[in-house]
């Protein structure tokens, strides 16, 4: 058996929210070791929210679409509330003639409005920005 | 060309191009390329090999994505339910256009009641039952021939003139 290729990006933190993302290559252990991973950083550094940045798969077919559900799924009992971001405009189109609405899977737009759904802003301007000081 | 017990469904979109699976003598093949379907890496290899082979027909990003999604869900229940098979993408020439064929076979135990695999949310396996069901919608013309202790075969072409 080889080893399962890495199909996340690196989960990071932000307070109490974990950042990650899907890449491409999806494929069953994959898939588990990602579940298996994401879910041990919730329940380690406490994360009530998670981000999944999917702007990078090119197609969601029944088995990606279930591991997404299984993720949502688990991540809520633990105490923590997903957000699945990016999804390409072809990947949705598809994703619903093929019969699947990824029930209970919150979705964005893009990271952005995900994390602020999750409770993060964009910082108006640049903290300790020389401007602030200067102009007032 | 059904054995007694053979079980075949088409799609319940029929297009004026002669149909899928009954003898392609109507229709031009250009281009042929099979791939095993008995591995993990192979349901990823297959994927690229369809979405380049989308991309030479020249279907645009939506269909790209149709197509190629469809070859996944085939080819993983080739893999999952038929214990592995092959996947062979044809580039046809229609009347009105170019188009992708792709025929999915696996020598596994075949689909005893085709009409409830083709219906949503059921499921033998690890998925969601969409596959096949799925599949056919993604595509123009869908057929299956199967029976129990037959293996499977899933004949799908998508035309890029509709």
């Amino acid at each position: 058996m080889t080893q399962p290729r890495p199909v996340g990006v690196p989960i990071l933190r932000l307070g109490d929210v974990l950042v990650t993302g899907l890449l491409n290559e999806l494929d069953d252990r994959a898939a588990i070791a990602f579940t298996e991973e994401l879910t041990a950083r919730i329940s380690a550094e406490g994360a009530r929210g998670v981000l999944i940045d999917i702007s990078r798969l090119e197609i969601i077919d029944s088995f990606v679409a279930r591991t997404l559900m299984e993720l949502t799924t688990v991540s809520r009992l633990l105490g923590a509330r997903v957000i699945v971001a990016g999804m390409r405009p072809p990947v949705a189109i598809t994703l619903v003639e093929l019969g699947i609405e990824l029930v209970g899977v919150e979705t964005a737009l893009n990271p952005e409005q995900g994390l602020a759904a999750l409770g993060w802003r964009q910082a108006q301007e640049p903290l300790g920005g020389s401007r602030r000081g200067a102009a007032r | 060309m059904a054995l007694p017990g053979d079980s075949t469904v088409a799609s319940r979109r029929p297009k004026p191009a002669p149909r899928a699976g009954d003898g392609e003598a109507g229709v031009p093949v250009t281009r042929q390329v099979t791939h095993q379907v008995r591995t993990e890496e192979d349901l990823l290899a297959v994927r690229h090999a369809v979405r380049a082979a989308t991309v030479e027909v020249g279907f645009g990003i939506v269909d790209q994505t149709r197509v190629v999604t469809a070859a996944s869900e085939l080819a993983r229940n080739a893999y999952v339910h038929g214990g592995g098979g092959s996947l062979t993408i044809e580039q046809v020439r229609g009347p009105a256009g170019r188009g992708l064929r792709l025929v999915v076979k696996d020598d596994g135990p075949g689909i005893a009641d085709l009409d409830t695999a083709l219906t949503d949310g059921f499921t033998t396996g690890a998925g969601l039952g969409h596959g096949l069901g799925g599949a056919r919608r993604l595509m123009d013309e869908f057929t299956v021939h199967t029976g129990a202790g037959q293996g499977t075969v899933v004949v799908a072409t998508r035309w890029t003139v509709r």
